[in-house]
């Protein structure tokens, strides 16, 4: 390609970003081309989908238009598992180039794998995802995602070698040398998940490291539900813009959808993947703007395709066109998984819905963990959360006013009494990952 | 007039005040006194010191949360009484005191108390006023030694 002549460099549009462009006519066609492709393909190579689609009395004729996708049956994690390692692969090991695997929190994890061309098409995605964030040819990318089976590394990896920008490979972990070379390469942008982030902020305040003073001005955060109002919190404390993006190993990794420059919903790479909400409870298909679960198809992958793969997150979809021009629907951002939930004394119960309880009195997020424990028969819900410069007082009075106001803020919200302990600073433990934020001791 | 005093948070359980306080002598740093307040669930440990910025930044560098207040050192005399007479001052002068501790070292006669007032300087004022010995920074290392 005649690289000189693309004005990347200077923040226009990489060339991969054009498909977020596509008049929504065009968009359609492609999707329902690759629909009907990706459809035989599964049902030709794997004996799950062919005996789901049989059952129904179901052949890849049956797709004519995209409404058609309602008539395929789900897929869930549970069929991942089920069919461990490989009983999902449509595609030979010969050419398959690449497997991930899931870390999974319970027995088996799940294993993913990806042929050269689904390679090219997740490194394209995760270009489009960090030019839709603003990066271009001449950033310095910290990619702070781990490397390994875990998705996060790799797929940021290649997308930011496929746009060009510069990547500095650091993986999780190791705090103090992530400040360092934020500091001393000059980095513009760095992808991790948010809570990690927020440590690296706390971190660099304890090594006296003004991040707001230094070049980086990008955050892309994603792998874990967070809130606005961490975002900014963030965006106040390091002097950066910072945005979401999704994506789950079972679709691709990162790089199935992106918030722009309007940080308002997050583009859904569509001509790949996709989109559906469903009601979670009777699996009907619900229009756009409903809340409900998304439930994506790979419409391009070859290696293991998925089709109507629920993903339990709960979101909407946003078919309102986007000040920022792509035509690429946009899904809100993810407050909450449905296996996040936990149901206390009958209460469903999110975490997200304690971090906005906990907001509400500190003006910022603290540090905190649900421990859910059992007690004479009966659930218990703890809330530790770690004590702040900004609340601490030397008046016992005072911070035991902070503390009942935490707890009143929680059981307002959520109806439930909670016991809330103030920990010292530091003692809840930092993730590189996804951050735990329940606890459940409750079984046994 | 005022002293800079140290406060710590710390959770209630056991072998949690060790820590800083070896955090401090390990700095070399002399403990003038201390308090500790507590609740079931949580304490309060607050510390006079030598060196009260050094005490803090090392204190902070280890990861604890620390405030600065500012509190007072009225001597005493030592005898039945004498703590009244200061109160007597005090409570007729319409201050509000947060908390009193006392210092844990003696000098002649007298005994010198910790006082953390809603207004300090307003405090100084009036005790100066009514004259009782308010121990500044200098006078109380002196003390020690």
């Amino acid at each position: 390609m005649l690289r000189e002549l693309w004005n990347d460099a200077e923040g226009g549009f990489h060339p991969a970003s054009a498909p977020d462009f596509l008049p929504t006519e065009a968009l359609r066609e492609v999707q329902l081309r690759r629909l009907r492709a990706v459809v035989a393909h599964a049902y030709e190579k794997v004996p799950l989908y062919r005996t789901r689609m049989d059952e129904r009395g179901l052949t890849p004729a049956a797709i004519q238009g995209l409404a058609d996708i309602a008539r395929l049956p789900f897929t869930v994690k549970a069929d991942l598992r089920d069919t461990y390692p490989f009983g999902l692969f449509a595609s030979p090991m010969s050419d398959v180039v690449r497997l991930h695997a899931s870390s999974g929190t319970t027995g088996k994890p799940i294993v993913v794998a990806y042929t050269r061309e689904d390679v090219e098409v997740w490194s394209e995605v995760m270009a489009r995802t960090l030019a839709a964030c603003g990066l271009h040819r001449g950033d310095i990318l910290q990619n702070a995602f781990g490397y390994g089976l875990f998705t996060g590394g790799l797929g940021a990896h290649y997308g930011a070698e496929t746009l060009g920008a510069t990547v500095v490979p650091i993986s999780g972990g190791n705090s103090d040398r992530q400040i360092m070379l934020i500091r001393d390469f000059g980095v513009s942008a760095i992808c991790c998940t948010p809570s990690y982030f927020t440590h690296l902020v706390e971190r660099a305040g304890e090594l006296g490291v003004d991040l707001r003073a230094l070049p980086l001005r990008i955050g892309i955060f994603g792998a874990e539900p967070w809130t606005d109002a961490m975002r900014d919190h963030i965006e106040a404390a390091a002097g950066i813009r910072v945005f979401d993006i999704y994506g789950l190993s079972e679709i691709i990794g990162p790089g199935v959808a992106s918030e722009c420059g309007e940080q308002n919903g997050l583009h859904i790479f569509e001509d790949h993947f996709y989109p559906e909400i469903i009601d979670p409870e009777t699996g009907e298909v619900l229009p756009d703007g409903a809340e409900g679960e998304l439930v994506l198809t790979t419409l391009s992958k070859r290696a293991m395709p998925m089709l109507r793969y629920r993903t339990r997150d709960i979101t909407a979809l946003i078919a309102e066109p986007c000040p920022c021009g792509r035509t690429l629907r946009r899904m809100r951002r993810i407050g909450r998984r449905s296996d996040d939930m936990f149901i206390i004394r009958g209460v469903n119960v999110f975490p997200s819905q304690v971090e906005a309880a906990l907001l509400a009195v500190e003006g910022t997020l603290p540090h905190y963990q649900i421990i859910l424990s059992r007690q004479q028969g009966l659930d218990q819900m703890a809330v530790e959360v770690e004590v702040t410069p900004e609340v601490f007082s030397d008046k016992v009075g005072a911070l035991e006013g902070v503390r009942a106001r935490l707890a009143k803020s929680i059981e307002h919200i959520l109806g439930i009494r909670v016991e809330l302990r103030l920990v010292e600073p530091r003692s809840i433990a930092r993730s590189e990952g996804k951050a735990k934020r329940v606890i459940d001791r409750r079984n046994g | 007039m005022k002293l800079q005093q140290l406060s710590v948070f710390l959770e209630n359980r056991p072998g949690r005040l060790g820590a800083p306080l070896e955090a401090i002598a390990a700095a070399g740093i002399n403990i003038l006194t201390l308090s500790l307040a507590d609740t079931a669930q949580f304490g309060i440990l607050r510390l006079i010191v030598r060196e009260w910025d050094k005490a803090k930044a090392i204190l902070e560098q280890a990861g604890w949360i620390v405030n600065l207040t500012e509190v007072v050192a009225v001597e005493v005399p030592d005898r039945p009484g004498g703590l009244a007479g200061v109160l007597d001052v005090i409570e007729g002068a319409e201050l509000n005191i947060e908390y009193v501790y006392a210092f844990s070292l003696r000098r002649d006669d007298k005994a010198v108390l910790i006082f953390r007032f809603e207004h300090p300087d307003q405090a100084i004022q009036v005790l100066l006023g009514q004259g009782l010995h308010v121990i500044d920074g200098d006078e109380l290392m002196g003390y020690v030694g």
